[in-house]
């Protein structure tokens, strides 16, 4: 089986925010949230990095572990999802979280402004309800991964920064590139997402 | 070389030789010891290259990078422009592993212990049994604020636990759904609630907080340990050791767990994820801590002393009841002139009546 994974290539990546938009388009993101966003580190300096980041999809992940309804799940392709019927909107998994992937609902929503269920990157995988459903794209967005597609960001990325997909092909085009480049490896975040031995 | 015949002399050399075999024996010890260390002289220089050209400052960046520095983001949202902070993991190791085990221990452990104490000691009754006279001790706002908040505390308490061992208590025994939707409505009642509570607690500490200032007796209270170690009951005023123990651990838990809660419930404020981690933990302890003292209450006023309830309750108690839990304050409301009233009466001249006096 698959394990899904995200990886981002901080030599490629151009701050364009093409990600950004692409995932706020194809899952109709609510006012407010951006699942993505791309940070760029010693910004306007020589040799500054931009990283495109959202939510990592970590094998133990913290967010299911502090959720006080154990409503978060991983699926079998290694894609961490939570299921917004059983969300009591408490943000314990955005203070838990190492990349801070889930979000607040939109201010306008409810009383206590940004308390309601939380929102997340799914990997373009969707939820808990029936695939391509009505009821699923408008709770979590598309899932492209239903579809056979790999999640939107990714697909899109002009300068192929952004990688999604199968951990095992993804370290593959990263290893070709170091080698071609002759730099030195930085698989972003993915020690902290997916353990020391990745 | 020539001996002397003079033994001054001679001991005036042996001194001098005697100094110098010293001089040549720590000047050994010297270089046996700094002859090897000079290796180090040359060794740390070529370490100190070596680190040199070690550091890659894209190493470093990354580093930094972990490490929860800033950035530049487009997004506009709370510490959107941090990729990596460690301290979620650290909360949530806090926060799952020693705060919900010992917390857990420590309210389980108090209520063993006052069972244990019931079995041991039983009821407290009235010394000489109830006089039929009785005095006022709470008016009618200290009970409605008393009531007001006990009533809230509970809730905020329930609903607060059962986010925290909900996950492993209630949800095994209820299926996820229906605990997810008992967990929303107890949020929706802790979030709405706590923010009563909070005016409840605040009207609470002001206005109690005179009679519960520490006198030179609360220490004797204490040594007795409140009249359970020695037969005769000490001597209290209008509020014991013990009661001013809990008002103070209420006031200041109390306060530490209305400020972390308004923290957490308003994420829009700006505060930062870190600020949100620490807040929960303090006012998760802070609650148990709370919790564990009023469980003490509790059993006190209810099952333990006889006469207690009746002061929350209908504002009056027994005047046996006070000379022999409030001695101190029941002479100062003889010396003000009140007059105890027999019980049956019911007391309508409220108004009338001599203000209660302070604490002694
Ligand atoms: C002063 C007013 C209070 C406010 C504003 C408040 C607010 C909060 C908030 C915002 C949370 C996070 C979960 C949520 O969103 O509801 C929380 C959790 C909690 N509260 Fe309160 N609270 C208050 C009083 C209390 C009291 C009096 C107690 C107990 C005696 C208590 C015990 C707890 C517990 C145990 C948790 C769960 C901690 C966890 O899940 O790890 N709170 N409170
Ligand atoms: S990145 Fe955050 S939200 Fe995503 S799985 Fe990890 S802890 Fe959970
Ligand atoms: S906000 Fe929702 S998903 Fe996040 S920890 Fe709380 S209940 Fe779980």
């Amino acid at each position: 089986m698959a394990k899904m994974k995200f990886l981002c290539d901080a030599e490629r990546c151009i701050e364009c925010n093409g990600c950004v938009t692409a995932c706020k388009n194809v899952n109709e993101v609510p006012w407010g949230i951006n699942r993505r966003r791309v940070v760029t580190l010693n910004d306007g300096v020589p040799g500054e990095k931009s990283i495109s980041v959202a939510c990592m999809h970590c094998t133990d992940a913290p967010c299911a572990a502090v959720c006080p309804v154990d409503c978060f799940y991983t699926t079998a392709d290694g894609v961490v999802l939570h299921d917004k019927d059983l969300c009591i909107g408490c943000g314990y998994c955005f203070y838990a979280c190492p990349f801070g992937a889930p979000q607040y609902p939109s201010p306008q929503e409810r009383a206590f402004a940004v308390r309601g269920k939380m929102d997340k990157c799914t990997f373009c995988a969707g939820g808990p309800e029936e695939p391509g459903s009505q009821a699923e794209f408008e709770k979590y967005g598309a899932n492209r991964l239903a579809e056979g597609k790999l999640p939107a960001c990714a697909e899109m990325c002009a300068t192929k920064a952004l990688l999604a997909g199968d951990g095992d092909v993804l370290s593959d085009i990263y290893r070709k590139r170091i080698l071609r480049r002759a730099g030195r490896p930085e698989t972003w975040g993915w020690e902290k997402a997916y353990g020391a031995d990745v | 070389m020539k001996t002397s015949n003079n033994p001054a002399r001679d001991g005036d050399k042996g001194r001098r030789r005697g100094r110098i075999a010293l001089l040549a024996f720590l000047g050994t010890i010297f270089l046996v010891v700094a002859l090897p260390l000079t290796g180090y002289l040359v060794v740390g220089e070529t370490a100190a290259q070596a680190q040199q050209e070690a550091v890659n400052p894209l190493s470093e960046f990354w580093r930094g990078a972990r490490q929860a520095n800033e950035g530049y983001t487009a997004v506009t949202a709370p510490q959107a422009n941090i990729l990596i902070t460690d301290s979620g993991q650290n909360w949530r190791q806090v926060r799952n592993g020693p705060l919900a085990t010992y917390g857990a221990w420590l309210m389980i452990l108090a209520l063993v212990a006052l069972a244990a104490l019931f079995l041991l000691r039983g009821r407290v009754e009235i010394d000489n049994g109830p006089s039929g006279k009785t005095v006022e001790r709470w008016t009618l706002p200290d009970r409605i604020l008393h009531w007001y908040t006990a009533v809230l505390f509970i809730l905020l308490a329930i609903t607060g636990l059962s986010l925290l061992y909900g996950r492993a208590v209630l949800m095994p025994v209820m299926g996820p759904e229906a605990f997810a939707s008992y967990a929303q409505a107890a949020i929706y009642v802790h979030n709405y609630l706590g923010l009563f509570f909070a005016i409840g607690l605040v009207l609470m500490v002001l206005k109690w907080l005179r009679v519960n200032i520490p006198k030179g007796h609360d220490l004797s209270w204490f040594l007795s340990g409140g009249g359970m170690l020695k037969g005769k009951h000490p001597h209290a005023g209008f509020v014991n050791a013990g009661e001013k123990l809990l008002f103070w651990t209420l006031a200041v838990a109390g306060l530490a767990i209305l400020v972390t809660g308004v923290i957490l419930l308003f994420p829009q404020l700006g505060q930062s994820r870190d600020v949100m981690q620490i807040s929960q933990v303090v006012h998760a302890v802070a609650s148990i801590l709370v919790i564990t003292f009023i469980f003490g209450h509790i059993y006190l006023a209810t099952v333990a002393m006889k006469g207690s309830m009746a002061g929350m309750v209908g504002g009056r108690v027994d005047v046996n009841w006070a000379r022999q839990h409030h001695d101190l304050w029941l002479k100062e409301l003889e010396q003000h002139g009140v007059k105890p009233e027999t019980a049956s009466t019911k007391p309508e001249k409220e108004s009338q009546q001599e203000p209660r006096p302070a604490a002694s």
